[in-house]
């Protein structure tokens, strides 16, 4: 069984067991425009939270995605080399960014469940 | 991002909270960035046309018998070029003492003791100081920011025969009579068959109490609404410098490419010349990415693994598909188009083509 959460810098976690898919929102997508490439971390890379762990670029700007948890990438999102539009497509599905292997037991009170989130951006 | 309501808004502002903008604070001003897709914006410019609300910009108004003395001695390039056609536009710099550029701008001609000048938002304080105090040492000339007039920009192949459409009579009849880089008034608008976008198309200076009715009936005769990020995506491939980016007050305009701006070759004087007989230590290039990634501002550039140079605004260009840019590096007469160089973006240095620019050609 899987459970989402979100962040309030615009990314998404789905977490099933030690793996935890990490993405950008809808929201998020919406604001950067038409994204035209993704720079991934190296796989086997460490994951420490609040830091810059991927950069998103837009026609408009280069955006950092920060690491929402700590851990070590286990997979990256290879699809968005060539088709970064991806991201605007499918922001919480096929535009997936990476999963990552967390070694501590997941904290979910270090996160938003989507009615919260959603209600965030209404703020 | 800062609240909306401390920033100044143009004469179209609602327009454009109505077309469901993305509203960004730009230099103080409450800006949309895009309206919808900011791809499907620029290329509705290089297909069709499009319209930007530039009013940000500051238009001033130069009178008086000393007007072209005055112009002569403030601009690096020579205002005798446009005096024999009235309307006719000139692009320049205007520079310190030093030859550092103060501003980029378009000046009209509308006769001996009348000219308009559109100098952008972001230097507003500083240029209309350096021009009051520059008028000041002339006998008379006078100097009138008109911040009651809004400006819009019809860009792209079909804006001219467009605005003949959406506007008969006087409009229609001077739009069909300019020539590229000459203006003329219809009434109290006045349209100037300029631009930033490498098309054809115009800038309408307009009492702003007129400007929305202008907009309303350009968006429903169906010209696409486009952003900042439209305008900067469009500018750079046509190869113009954005002031800011390309351009300061750090370098001549010898060192931003715009030499060909700059009337040196006669006895005129004008404020920065002498700091221009030196030759540039520098020297402007297009590059276009070969990897992957996409080329920003100070990026640092490196050619055999010693740094170069960097890039003074670089951006993703939705017409060519990949990543463009202009840098200043030093002057090697070495780096030629079609020379590999390799360009520091975050950790990795990736392959970057020196290209002669316009990017587009036209």
């Amino acid at each position: 069984m899987s459970m989402t959460y979100y962040t309030s810098d615009h990314e998404w976690l789905i977490v099933e067991g030690d793996l935890v898919t990490i993405g950008i929102t809808d929201h998020a997508q919406e604001a950067l425009g038409e994204i035209v490439f993704v720079e991934s971390p190296e796989v086997g890379q460490t994951s420490q939270k609040g830091e810059t762990i991927a950069v998103v670029e837009s026609v408009k700007a280069a955006s950092d995605i920060y690491a929402p948890i700590n851990g070590e990438v286990v997979e990256t999102n290879s699809n968005l080399d060539d088709t970064p539009e991806l991201v605007n497509e499918s922001p919480e599905g096929d535009g997936w960014f990476m999963k990552i292997r967390i070694q501590e037991p997941f904290d979910a009170s270090d996160y938003m469940s989507r009615e919260t989130y959603l209600e965030s951006l209404d703020d | 991002m800062s609240d909306i309501s401390s920033l100044l808004k143009t004469p179209l502002y609602n327009q454009h909270v109505a077309l469901n903008a993305r509203i960004v604070d730009f230099g103080g001003w409450a800006l949309p960035v895009n309206y919808s897709s900011q791809v499907d914006e620029h290329h509705a410019v290089r297909k069709s046309a499009g319209m930007f609300d530039v009013s940000h910009m500051t238009v001033s108004d130069i009178t008086g018998s000393d007007t072209l003395p005055f112009l002569s001695k403030l601009l690096a390039n020579d205002i005798q070029k446009i005096t024999s056609i009235e309307g006719k536009a000139l692009y320049s710099c205007m520079l310190n003492e030093g030859g550092g550029v103060i501003d980029d701008l378009i000046v009209y001609y509308l006769g001996d003791s009348y000219c308009r000048l559109v100098t952008n938002a972001g230097t507003n304080e500083k240029d209309m100081a350096w021009l009051q105090k520059q008028a000041a040492l002339f006998t008379d000339v006078t100097v009138t920011e008109k911040p009651e007039l809004a400006l819009i920009a019809v860009q792209g192949p079909t804006a001219l025969q467009d605005l003949q459409k959406i506007f008969p009579g006087q409009i229609s009849e001077l739009v069909s009579q300019l020539k590229r880089f000459q203006g003329g008034f219809a009434d109290d608008t006045f349209i100037g068959r300029t631009g930033y976008t490498g098309e054809d198309g115009v800038e309408i200076i307009i009492p702003a109490d007129q400007a929305s009715d202008m907009w309303n009936r350009l968006h429903e005769a169906g010209i696409q609404a486009c952003g900042l990020g439209a305008r900067d995506t469009l500018r750079l491939e046509a190869g113009m410098a954005l002031y800011g980016s390309d351009l300061d007050e750090n370098h001549t305009p010898l060192d931003s490419g715009l030499s060909w701006s700059v009337a040196m070759k006669d006895d005129r004087n004008f404020i920065g010349k002498q700091a221009l007989s030196v030759p540039s230590k520098y020297r402007m290039i297009g590059l276009v990415l070969e990897g992957k990634g996409v080329l920003r501002g100070h990026q640092p550039i490196l050619h055999n693994d010693i740094i170069i140079g960097e890039i003074t605004s670089g951006t993703y260009s939705p017409t060519l598909s990949q990543s463009i840019a202009l840098a200043r590096i030093n002057n090697d007469p070495e780096i030629e188009a079609g020379t590999l160089l390799k360009v520091q973006i975050r950790k990795n240095q990736i392959d970057a083509r020196v290209v002669n620019y316009p990017f587009i050609k036209k």
